[in-house]
């Protein structure tokens, strides 16, 4: 361990967290669905019948969301400091990582760990590894993660 | 349009304005979080506690009703078992976001954000994605096969 990193924010943290998890909930009280984005973008692309009305709707949502959040306050987005191809190669991985493993951070995270899932607390453990594991050897070869 | 649309828009912008309150749309923090071994950024364990500190006990009374107000039944999912398909996906999972700082939400609310580099993540997801779930059989989706809870 070193030291903590500047600029830590932990009670916006806290509170878009708890706004996280009310959009959830309202997503299962309202139409009895998992708050899983992975699951939602990928059944966008390749539709499932009956289920393909809502998740573009909650992805129109994610969209507008972000888009609101430009005109207030577009510092809320942040540059990936990393090489262009590494960006694009991260993408291709991530995508279809969550796609093979039936979730991320949100469905398998937030959604699977709230329903005490072993599936899912087994998958946020093993993404949380291997990536900490990822930003170790890229800190042992290039000095710095961020 | 039908209220249950209404409803999954209405939750997926909810979910976006907590995502950008809570910094998850900044790739180096979440980065920073996963260096653990330098400057760490303990950030992410405050937005996940948030989460599932008002998921979790509002998902257990929500599962006390017999059905949501806008569809014939809760869609828990069913699978059980720890199969390859999980760890080696999520596995990868982990290496990708380590390399890019974002994982699919923060990547589809920065869309609009106005950064390239943001954008061409994004692009490379979806392909990322296709890759994986074109040309599968839907054998995959029934993971998201339903029970009365």
């Amino acid at each position: 361990m070193g030291h903590l990193a500047p600029h830590i924010a932990p009670l916006p943290a806290l509170a878009g967290g708890a706004i996280i998890g009310l959009a959830a909930s309202a997503l299962m009280l309202l139409i009895g669905q998992v708050a899983g984005i992975s699951g939602m973008v990928t059944g966008v692309l390749r539709p499932v019948p009956g289920q393909w009305p809502w998740r573009a709707a909650f992805v129109l949502g994610l969209l507008a969301g972000g888009f609101a959040w430009f005109l207030i306050d577009p510092s809320v987005f942040g540059h990936i400091p990393r090489p262009l191809p590494v960006v694009a190669a991260a993408g291709v991985i991530v995508g279809y990582g969550v796609t093979m493993g039936g979730g991320c951070t949100s469905g398998h995270g937030v959604c699977g760990i709230s329903r005490l899932s072993r599936r899912s607390i087994v998958a946020t453990c093993t993404f949380m590894a291997t990536g900490i594991v990822t930003a170790g050897i890229w800190r042992l070869i290039f000095g710095a993660v961020q | 349009m039908n209220r249950r649309v209404v409803a999954a828009f209405a939750c997926g912008l909810v979910f976006a304005l907590g995502l950008g309150l809570s910094g998850m749309t900044h790739p180096a923090r979440i980065l920073g979080f996963l260096d653990v071994f330098g400057r760490w950024d303990p950030t992410l364990i405050f937005t996940m506690m948030g989460a599932v500190g008002v998921h979790l006990p509002l998902l257990w009374l929500i599962r006390r009703r017999s059905a949501p107000l806008f569809a014939p039944r809760l869609e828990l999912p069913t699978k059980k078992d720890l199969d390859a398909r999980l760890i080696g996906g999520s596995a990868l999972f982990g290496v990708g976001w380590a390399l890019g700082g974002f994982c699919p939400g923060p990547a589809v609310v920065s869309v609009f954000g106005g950064r390239s580099d943001n954008f061409v993540f994004f692009i490379a997801l979806l392909a990322g994605m296709a890759l994986r779930s074109l040309g599968r059989l839907p054998t995959m989706t029934k993971a998201e096969g339903s029970v009365r809870a």
